[in-house]
């Protein structure tokens, strides 16, 4: 059985310009212990889609799926905030600006602190304990010292950092990274992704990596899912995918790279989403480039 | 003989940060005491991590502040708005494109009344010719003539960034500083204004200053390079040495840290995860 | 240039387009708020009420009927068809007091708003543009005056200045005044060192250029919607003004003024206080309820941009 297993996800938002679709008909399937990457420019749907499994998408989205389930548990027939209840303690989840995920007013042990509370039975001392385990091992220097730092006194790097240990609190089977590593330089970005492969690997949890950075992707993932304006276009797994890309738009994305650049000029995507468009317009919007 | 047009030399430039009721200010040396030469028709490229003082180098040579110490000539004209104010022959000379395409163009100006400005405030062209140049400038950097009436929040981000490129070379300024012109775009959207900026400066004969994080865009487009550390240039030379030999130990750590999207990497990567699995 | 005729007028066309459009976008988030709408309804028939004042009005607001004083309303025991809503103490057609004094609202509503918010906005974006001590003691005055209770501080302003409806209108805008300054000044502060700001500066705009043409466009959308709101703060202070006989003075058909004429009469006519009462009550709810409407539709706006 698969840990997370998602068929034909559709999600679509009711805008002032009337209806949406940001997803349309996407499957993921993450195994236990695999590093899954999903790998889009904005717009792509990439983020969505997981927000749809948490339960964490506004009141004007619809979901639909033909299945959609974790550790065998129909994730459709709860409402959201069952769904929390339900999985909550086994799937976690980062966001992009760790700064921001953390609330200013409290100091960083309280916020771990309070993720032990709701999801565990340990006592006060206990928990203290586990505290202090869990900074260390998310690599934050003096750990007892820090327990009692708001996060404004630390960098964002440190704060991606506990993010990480808040997240991995509870022993979660399934981490959801978005964007992890976005808003920080690259030698921070270096040791979280170092950090996040490692906890991956010593807990054996299924870890999905939400990305628009091909080179995140090569660093990490195991398999990847290509995404292009709410559509899945090609699943592969990641040795295939940069050595023998099937997709027109996976083969134009990787020649954009300036790594990959052979002659005076870079290649771009143009071409493809010109035909991309032509062939979708029937179904979709043409006021798309205009969204910003 | 080099045709050198930027020449800076030990150029300095501190922040008194704090400094409330009850504490002493501290002054903070955001760059303490850059030179380097930028010759004409090439691009420097600065790198460095956030904190390193590379924007507060864009700020000095695009004059908006200016330096605590040092000097900067353009030209071979020195540069002192401190003593002299900002002349209109300067503000020719050198401009700006910020990294944040959301944020740079005014949000109540059409895109017409954008390009057009700095013509108004420097030039006496007519209100037909400011039109017409800036219709044939939307054509340059690859918009369309009926974007000229058009809000910015009505383009992409791409698109903005290109608006933004065209703004800062309607005077034909000699010297264009990039502050991160594409990391805030899209993989597919960077491309296209990495070559629209090669573009622009073959027809045109500019000259970048590119500031950047991301090394990849920097070996792409640099012809020199300049590695910033704490506010020190830890490492200055043409792309093929630094990228070939890196000096400073930080330059080693940089390189070491920029994710390998090549296959041979990514094999390596996965064989190492079999073995620690096996 | 290779321009032709033709492709210019297609740009105009565009740029019309593009206006439109953002005019469209503006009502479509207006015309989601249905009490916003109701309000507007209000206040359009309002004005056209206070414009047509002369052909809607069915007795001249001045003329006393020596033989009806206190005449009941058309539907009350007593009530004559000839005075719809009945007259006062003096004879005078209460409906017709209402209709005039509608004009004279909206007139203290109007200037007053100006006054404050011209004002306003000049200190604020010199307090918020040059900072420094030029900031410190225009925001010291204005905290000075925020200090006082708001009708206070007019009732003295008048006392000062003598009674009667102009010196109330310009006691009422010093005292609304603080509110627009502190508004502009945030919204300058929070706009001025945004990139679009340093690259007109670049341009070469100077220090007018940028306060008024690149600054201040940015920061109308909260001022919109504190200007309505002072329209109606500004009409239920001149009332308050008129009701304690330091604003219009009698016989002025000003709303305020009517209650204070009637206060006498509160146990013995109720339509007397009641129908000035509810003009203030309604106008002013419906400017509150376009002012609602104004804060939807603007604030999306600011942060999509």
């Amino acid at each position: 059985m698969s840990l997370l297993e998602i068929r034909n996800l559709s999600v679509e938002f009711d805008t002032a310009s009337g209806p949406f679709r940001a997803l349309a008909g996407v499957d993921y399937t993450v195994e236990a212990g695999e590093v899954l990457a999903i790998v889009g420019e904005s717009g792509s749907g990439k983020s969505v889609a997981m927000l749809a499994v948490m339960g964490l998408l506004p009141d004007t989205a619809t979901v639909t799926a033909e299945r959609m389930s974790f550790e065998g548990t129909d994730l459709r027939s709860l409402s959201a905030a069952q769904r929390r209840k339900v999985i909550g303690k086994d799937i976690a989840m980062i966001f992009q600006e760790p700064i921001a995920s953390l609330n200013p007013c409290f100091t960083v042990g309280f916020q771990l602190d309070e993720a032990l509370k709701t999801h565990t039975t340990l006592n006060r001392r206990q928990r203290r304990d586990r505290v202090i385990e869990l900074l260390t091992a998310v690599g934050i220097p003096e750990p007892e010292r820090r327990i009692g730092a708001f996060p404004h006194q630390m960098s964002g790097g440190q704060c991606q950092r506990v993010m990480i240990a808040i997240a991995t609190a509870c022993n979660p089977k399934l981490l959801i990274a978005d964007e992890p590593t976005t808003a920080l330089d690259v030698t921070i970005q270096k040791q979280i992704l170092d950090l996040l492969t490692r906890l991956q690997r010593d807990h054996g949890m299924g870890l999905i990596m939400i990305t628009h950075d091909m080179g995140v992707v090569a660093e990490t993932a195991d398999r990847v899912v290509v995404q292009y304006q709410g559509r899945q276009m090609e699943t592969a797994d990641v040795l295939t995918l940069f050595e023998n890309p099937s997709h027109p738009y996976t083969r134009a994305l990787l020649s954009a790279l300036p790594e990959n650049a052979t002659g005076d000029r870079l290649p771009t995507v143009a071409d493809f989403a010109r035909d991309f468009a032509r062939e979708t317009q029937a179904g979709t919007d043409s006021g798309r480039e205009a969204r910003p | 003989m080099s045709d050198v047009i930027l020449k800076v030399r030990d150029l300095k430039r501190d922040y008194q940060i704090g400094g409330g009721l009850f504490s002493a200010p501290r002054l903070l040396h955001a760059v303490k005491g850059v030179s380097f030469d930028v010759e004409r028709g090439t691009t420097l490229a600065v790198v460095g991590e956030s904190g390193c003082g590379k924007s507060t180098l864009a700020r000095m040579l695009t004059m908006i502040d200016a330096p605590t110490s040092g000097s900067i000539e353009i030209d071979g004209t020195p540069i002192d708005i401190t003593r002299h104010g900002i002349t209109r022959e300067m503000r020719q000379a050198v401009q700006i494109v910020f990294q944040n395409p959301y944020g740079s163009l005014n949000p109540r100006q059409k895109i017409g009344a954008v390009l057009e400005e700095p013509l108004l405030l420097n030039t006496s062209m007519s209100a037909a010719e400011r039109r017409d140049a800036a219709l044939a400038m939307l054509e340059k950097v690859g918009l369309k003539p009926e974007h000229y009436g058009r809000y910015p929040h009505m383009f992409s981000g791409g698109q903005r960034q290109r608006v933004a490129i065209a703004r800062a070379i309607m005077l034909r300024p000699r010297l264009l500083v990039l502050d991160e012109p594409v990391s805030a775009l899209d993989l597919s959207v960077q491309a296209q204004i990495l070559n629209l900026l090669a573009d622009l400066q073959d027809e045109f004969g500019l000259t970048y200053v590119f500031i950047s994080h991301d090394l990849s865009v920097v070996r792409y487009i640099a012809d020199k390079v300049m590695v910033m550390y704490f506010g020190e240039a830890v490492e200055y030379g043409t792309r093929d040495e630094v990228f070939g030999n890196p000096q400073h130990a930080y330059t080693r750590t940089l390189f070491a840290a920029t994710p390998k999207a090549d296959v041979a990497s990514i094999r390596a990567r996965l064989e190492k995860k079999s073995a620690a699995a096996g | 240039m290779t321009d032709t005729p033709v492709s210019t007028a297609a740009v105009e066309a565009e740029s019309r387009n593009a206006t439109r459009k953002m005019l469209a976008e503006f009502w479509f988030y207006f015309s989601r708020n249905r009490g916003a709408v109701a309000g507007l309804v209000v206040f359009g028939a309002l004005v056209l009420v206070a414009l047509a004042a002369p052909l809607v009005a069915p007795h001249h607001p001045d003329m006393q009927y020596r033989d009806s004083f206190l005449t009941p309303p058309a539907w009350a025991q007593g009530g004559k068809a000839a005075f719809l809503l009945g007259t006062d103490a003096v004879g005078r057609d209460i409906l017709s007091r209402l209709i005039f004094g509608a004009r004279f609202s909206l007139f203290i509503g109007l200037v007053v708003v100006t006054i404050a918010l011209t004002g306003g906005i000049v200190l604020g974006l010199v307090a918020g543009y040059f900072r420094g001590w030029v900031d410190t003691v225009i925001m010291r005055v204005m905290d000075v005056i925020l200090a006082f209770p708001s009708l206070l501080l007019a009732l003295v302003l008048v006392a000062v200045l003598g009674p009667g409806l102009g010196n109330a209108m310009i006691a009422i805008a010093i005292v609304l005044q603080p509110h627009f300054v502190r508004l502009t000044r945030a919204a300058v502060l929070a706009e001025r060192n945004r990139d679009y700001v340093v690259a007109a500066r670049l341009a070469g705009a100077g220090p007018l250029r940028l306060m008024f043409k690149t600054i201040l466009p940015n920061c109308l959308a909260p001022l919109i919607v504190q200007a309505t709101l002072s329209f109606s703060n500004a009409i239920l202070d001149a009332a308050a003004l008129g009701f304690l006989g330091m604003g219009a003075q009698p016989p002025t058909p000003e709303w305020g003024t009517m209650l204070a004429e009637a206060r006498e009469f509160i146990l013995r006519a109720w339509w007397v206080v009641t129908f000035p009462g509810l003009a203030i009550l309604i106008t002013v709810l419906a400017i509150n309820l376009v002012g609602d409407g104004l804060r939807d539709a603007l604030d999306p706006k600011l942060k999509r941009s």
